[in-house]
């Protein structure tokens, strides 16, 4: 995965920086930004634009490479699709940061929580109730507004009945309830979609039929104005942010007024899945591997940092995913399949990290 | 000052912990909160510092609900250190003690920011590993970098004298310390209350450090505040063996009290 090109080069740099003798004078540089923290600065600055530069290198490629007819014909074509799965990556990697802050957890993402699952059962209970046809005709905006509505009650219930009731050690059990949520939606999706009029089936899975691969372009321009609104309201928190990671108290503490922000950001997050399950349906771990990836190559918590990397992580996973499976190598729809394969094993060791520094009683 | 007026307080899903406390707190002195085990003395703290919702009763800060006050404000004034610095935040020591400033700076620092950090960092002697990521240091080392930013966080805003007062609020703050350090804490909060009119309330489990460096002691028990006064009328043999349900003498060594109860 393209993932790996841009942690490995990161860490072998972050050991030297870490942990440096020289920074023991207290004297000359106290007032400037120390010693340290420049060099700290500039290795952020330079992994953030190595993923910009990668990101901006798979989004080319993904425009020109394999072009098999006529130019004017493909361009817009991939142009559409592009510009979606850019508004996907950015959606999916702030969600998951800002989930991830104000759930104070670094394993779960919304898409594990069973968000995008919701958003899948949402749509296809609304054919199964009101008609293919009434669904089919109505607002595009309304049924978004329906969409986000839903899944940002399920985030509130989710936070106020079983998140803000674990501690963070008990990550195990919230995979589990996340497990068991996402399951339990998909079969209740199954179930309905079985008892569906054939005709209803059919909007149904032109509904859903959204992928990676197929792109629904049709909504492209109202979630990218949803997406644009969304990161405008967290890039303005995004120094509230810091101080809500620390944790529930030493937030309150801090002054910040610690469950109104997490409120907030769980709307701007149900907002953003909807955004990205609309276009191109649920992807489990995708926010996962961006938000962890980020942090891990940047090694801050920061959001000023992290909230822009795990875009491009996310931005770069999903177009130069793209351009690899379908363009380089032929495998047309399968880069969710991938995406989640990897994605899937990167959960399995952060759980297996978590469980060996939670054995030593430490946390990682 | 502050007040606890009559508070009742319960752990979230758990049972009282809290029964009627009242309790005046001395401006610019340091309190020792000491009892045993499930006393009541971290909820009395955390109602204080407005961290948990008493049922009943207020908590006045200089006279004002501090359920009334816009949480920043408080925050300029207040700061708590609570027993739990285990979390795994990826951000220097540095990174950590600047957060302290939130409350006056709302996260873009100032170059009088930056000063107080630099001295709070130096206060709790970690100037050595100030840009080292805190999920890289031991238990006491962290707990000591959140220390400073509780420091940093009630530093007055011009970075020359406080405009008198402030609150600091420590739940434990010599558990994972070693001697050195733990006795450097307490010196330093003690020359904050003296010089600068901080008022320091600390849990602390080892009766000594409360008896060589509190001001006043407050003994709570069973939820209640069962003793509270000048250092010498609490740190002695009889209150301390009922407080604790087990033997402890007090014995005076060049003025200084010791309580011996290992034996």
């Amino acid at each position: 995965m393209s993932g790996d090109v841009v942690v490995r080069p990161a860490r072998t740099r972050a050991r030297p920086g870490a942990v440096r003798p020289g920074d023991t004078s207290p004297a000359p540089d106290r007032l400037g930004e120390p010693d340290g923290a420049g060099r700290e600065h500039a290795r952020r600055r330079r992994v953030v634009a190595l993923l910009g530069a990668l990101t901006l290198a798979s989004c080319v490629l993904l425009m020109v490479v394999d072009v098999q007819v006529a130019w004017s014909f493909v361009l817009p074509l991939r142009g559409l699709k592009l510009a979606a799965l850019v508004v996907v990556g950015v959606a999916v990697g702030t969600s998951t940061v800002l989930f991830q802050t104000v759930t104070a957890n670094r394993i779960l993402t919304p898409a594990i929580m069973g968000f995008d699952s919701l958003f899948v059962l949402v749509q296809t209970v609304a054919v199964a109730t009101l008609g293919s046809f009434a669904v089919l005709t109505a607002d595009p905006r309304l049924r978004f507004a329906v969409e986000v509505g839903v899944l940002l009650v399920f985030g509130l219930l989710l936070h106020a009945l079983v998140l803000r009731r674990t501690t963070s050690g008990d990550v195990v059990l919230l995979v589990l309830v996340g497990v068991v949520l996402g399951t339990l939606f998909s079969s209740l999706t199954l179930m309905v979609s079985r008892v569906l009029d054939p005709n209803d089936a059919l909007t149904l899975q032109d509904l859903l039929f959204a992928s990676v691969g197929t792109v629904d372009a049709q909504l492209l321009p109202l979630t990218a104005v949803v997406v644009a609104l969304c990161l405008l309201l967290v890039v303005r928190r995004l120094r509230v942010l810091d101080v809500v990671a620390l944790g529930r108290e030493t937030a309150i503490g801090l002054g910040v007024d610690h469950s109104r922000v997490v409120r907030r950001s769980l709307a701007v997050v149900a907002v953003l899945v909807a955004v990205s399950t609309a276009l191109v349906g649920p992807l489990t771990f995708l926010g996962l591997l961006a938000a962890n990836l980020a942090r891990e190559a940047l090694g801050t918590h920061l959001h000023r940092w992290t909230v822009p990397a795990a875009c491009l992580v996310a931005v770069l996973a999903l177009v130069g995913g793209q351009v690899l499976l379908e363009h380089v190598l032929g495998f047309g729809t399968a880069l969710a399949v991938v995406i989640d394969v990897v994605g899937g094993l990167y959960l399995l060791l952060l759980l297996l990290r978590q469980g060996r520094a939670t054995a030593k009683g430490l946390l990682p | 000052m502050i007040s606890v007026r009559d508070v009742c307080a319960s752990h979230p899903g758990g049972g009282r912990v809290l029964h009627d406390v009242t309790l005046d707190v001395e401006a610019g002195a340091v309190t020792a909160l000491i009892g045993p085990n499930g006393a009541g003395k971290s909820t009395l703290l955390a109602v204080m510092a407005r961290l948990l919702e008493p049922e009943q009763g207020q908590v006045l800060l200089d006279g004002r609900d501090v359920r009334r006050t816009p949480g920043a404000e408080t925050a300029r004034r207040l700061a708590v250190l609570r027993q739990d610095t285990s979390l795994a935040v990826r951000l220097t020591v540095r990174e950590l003690v600047a957060l302290g400033r939130f409350p006056h700076s709302a996260g873009r620092l100032t170059d009088v920011d930056r000063e107080l950090v630099a001295r709070a960092v130096e206060d709790v002697d970690l100037v050595d590993l100030a840009d080292r990521r805190l999920d890289r240091l031991s238990g006491g080392q962290r707990q000591r970098a959140h220390l400073a930013m509780a420091l940093c966080q009630i530093s007055g805003g011009d970075g020359s004298e406080d405009d008198g007062g402030g609150y600091l609020l420590l739940d434990e703050p010599l558990a994972a310390l070693d001697l050195k350090h733990s006795v450097r804490v307490m010196r330093l909060l003690r020359r904050r209350a003296r010089e600068r009119g901080l008022t320091v309330v600390v849990v602390v489990h080892d009766v000594n450090f409360a008896a060589a460096h509190a001001d006043r002691v407050v003994a709570m028990a069973d939820g209640r505040v069962v003793r509270s006064g000048p250092t010498a009328d609490v740190i002695t043999g009889p209150v301390l063996a009922a407080l604790y349900g087990t033997e402890v003498t007090v014995h005076e060594l060049d003025g200084q009290r010791f309580a011996a109860y290992h034996a």
